[in-house]
């Protein structure tokens, strides 16, 4: 009895030093003061002052263009992946499931620098372009993971039956292999949209004055210090991660119960 | 049948080939050139970027990174083990919810978890603020900008990647290894150090490279809560690369770095086959 209180309140304090700076940052958005750490009275006006921000809107705009692109065009390299490294026996499968597992551990910084020496060498200039294929790339090893641990739960013997049946890999592929596996895509393109919409390292090495996204215009906005239209951009940004996370969780959990 | 396997194989390869392999191979070649104002680098090679790692400023740096990286991977492995343990062998209705709540802060930006300590840590923020009205203190605390606020926000930051990989380890844990140990007499301490701590090694070892390494290179946390003094790893490379264009020696330092990641790695194999084997 004893211990299991213990146990319930340290646990308890863990949740509340990961979630109390998030609340802070929440409440202090609908904070009716500008530098003050005390409550002043509930109002909207710093989302108010946000919305009527072009610049940020344009800075908004551009982040989810590449987000929605860079993670469907990730969801589409990785499932591929998760695929083949589960069917087929080729050259170099181990290198490949290295590879990819480095890329997931791997410091951002190490991939923003590398990516950037590329783009001089082969004279991509840093702008729209050198961001996307950015995004793709440090998006793949996810999608790749998430789809992999849920192909291996599939049995091989429905690829055998419908290759008796006369269907051949392409379409294997496009009527058995994508629907049994939707969950696990849909769970690895909105966790590739998340990882999109949060990057600040690698985007720094490799973003152009030519085309800001909202991490980097948060980063420098941040630079400036603690205040009140941070605060509610950092709310709207948590809450959009909260409904990714939430949809992409409930996706898989339901998807297992099945 | 061959078509499918040699556009899907030939599709990750090529692009992992391009955006992984070979800016990887230029990065050690940039590491081995001179740097050079109107091109960036020139020849000739030379293994003088290396040289100066060892020298007395840069050496400052990568133990100062070292020191930080360790004392955070420990505040982590401390907090987070112990919660870890718990949740994972919490048997109630609410464990799906307990990992979710940890998931959660997982996938939220580090910059703007980095932003919530700023605000908290401010000489006039919420912990000075409470502090002071609770008659703790008299003086606001100058926490922010210092070597600790780097240190917190750092731990803060890369918490759930500990507690993650622990929690998917220990849930694994076979209790009745932990009973039979009990049952033949072992005491709670020398059933956690000769049975818990070796079955959940590889765990540890994971959660610690995954901590270990963002917080030697998060060039953003120093920037914020250490102000312009705590200088890593993270902001050498990004200050050789942006600011002072010697991208020879950024190449160095950051290879330096990814043969750190590969030492870790090795550990990590080496513990997983030798729990396999055991």
């Amino acid at each position: 009895m004893k211990n299991s209180i213990i146990k319930s309140s340290y646990a308890t304090l863990v949740y509340l030093l990961l979630y109390t700076p998030i609340a802070v940052i929440i409440i202090f958005s609908f904070n009716n003061a500008t530098f003050s750490s005390l409550w002043h009275g509930f109002t909207w006006h710093w989302y108010k002052v946000l919305f009527h921000d072009h610049e940020i809107l344009t800075v908004v705009l551009h982040s989810l263009t590449i987000g929605v692109l860079a993670s469907t065009t990730a969801v589409i390299i990785g499932t591929l992946a998760a695929v083949s490294l589960f069917r087929y026996q080729f050259n170099g499968k181990q290198l490949l499931h290295g590879l990819l597992f480095i890329l997931i551990i791997s410091p951002d910084i190490i991939m923003g620098i590398s990516l950037l020496i590329l783009y001089n060498a082969i004279n991509i200039p840093l702008g729209f372009w050198s961001l996307l294929l950015a995004h793709i790339t440090f998006c793949i090893p996810f999608v790749a993971v998430t789809v992999y641990s849920r192909v291996t739960t599939l049995n091989k013997h429905i690829f055998e039956a419908a290759r008796d049946l006369g269907a051949n890999d392409f379409t294997i592929f496009g009527k058995i292999v994508i629907p049994l596996l939707l969950p696990a895509i849909i769970a690895g393109w909105l966790l590739s949209f998340t990882l999109s919409l949060d990057d600040v390292i690698i985007s720094y090495f490799v973003s152009g004055p030519g085309y800001e996204i909202l991490p980097l215009k948060i980063f420098s906005m941040v630079r400036l210090g603690v205040k009140p239209e941070v605060n509610a951009l950092c709310t709207i940004m948590l809450g959009v991660t909260l409904i990714i996370v939430l949809l992409s969780q409930s996706v898989l959990l339901n998807n297992k119960k099945r | 049948m061959l078509a499918f396997k040699r556009f899907s194989i030939g599709t990750i390869w090529t692009w992992l080939c391009v955006f992984a392999l070979l800016p990887l191979i230029l990065v050690i070649l940039t590491s081995f050139l001179t740097s050079d104002i109107n091109h960036l680098v020139k020849f000739p090679a030379t293994f003088a970027n290396y040289g100066q790692l060892f020298n007395d400023a840069y050496l400052r740096i990568l133990l100062q990174s070292i020191y930080l990286a360790a004392s955070c991977t420990l505040i982590c492995l401390i907090i987070g083990y112990p919660f870890a343990f718990i949740i994972a062998r919490n048997k109630s209705r609410f464990r799906p919810l307990l990992l979710l709540l940890v998931i959660i802060p997982f996938w939220t930006s580090s910059l703007i978890r980095t932003y919530a300590i700023m605000a908290i840590l401010k000489t006039k923020g919420i912990l000075n603020s409470a502090l002071l009205a609770m008659g703790i203190i008299h003086h606001p605390l100058h926490i922010l900008y210092s070597y600790t606020a780097v240190l917190i926000g750092t731990s803060y930051d890369l918490l759930p990647f500990m507690i993650l990989p622990l929690f998917a380890n220990i849930e694994k844990l076979d209790s009745t290894y932990i009973d039979a140990a009990r049952d033949l007499g072992a005491s709670k301490i020398r059933t956690f150090i000769k049975i818990i701590i070796p079955l959940t090694l590889s765990g540890i070892i994971s959660g610690s490279i995954l901590v270990f390494l963002p917080a030697m290179t998060m060039f953003f946390i120093p920037i914020l809560l250490g102000g312009a003094k705590n200088l890593l790893l993270g902001n050498l490379i990004e200050n050789q690369f942006l600011t002072a264009n010697n991208w020879p020696m950024g190449a160095a330092i950051s290879i330096f770095v990814t043969l750190l990641m590969c030492s870790m790695i090795f550990l990590y194999w080496k513990s997983k086959n030798k729990s396999l084997t055991e």
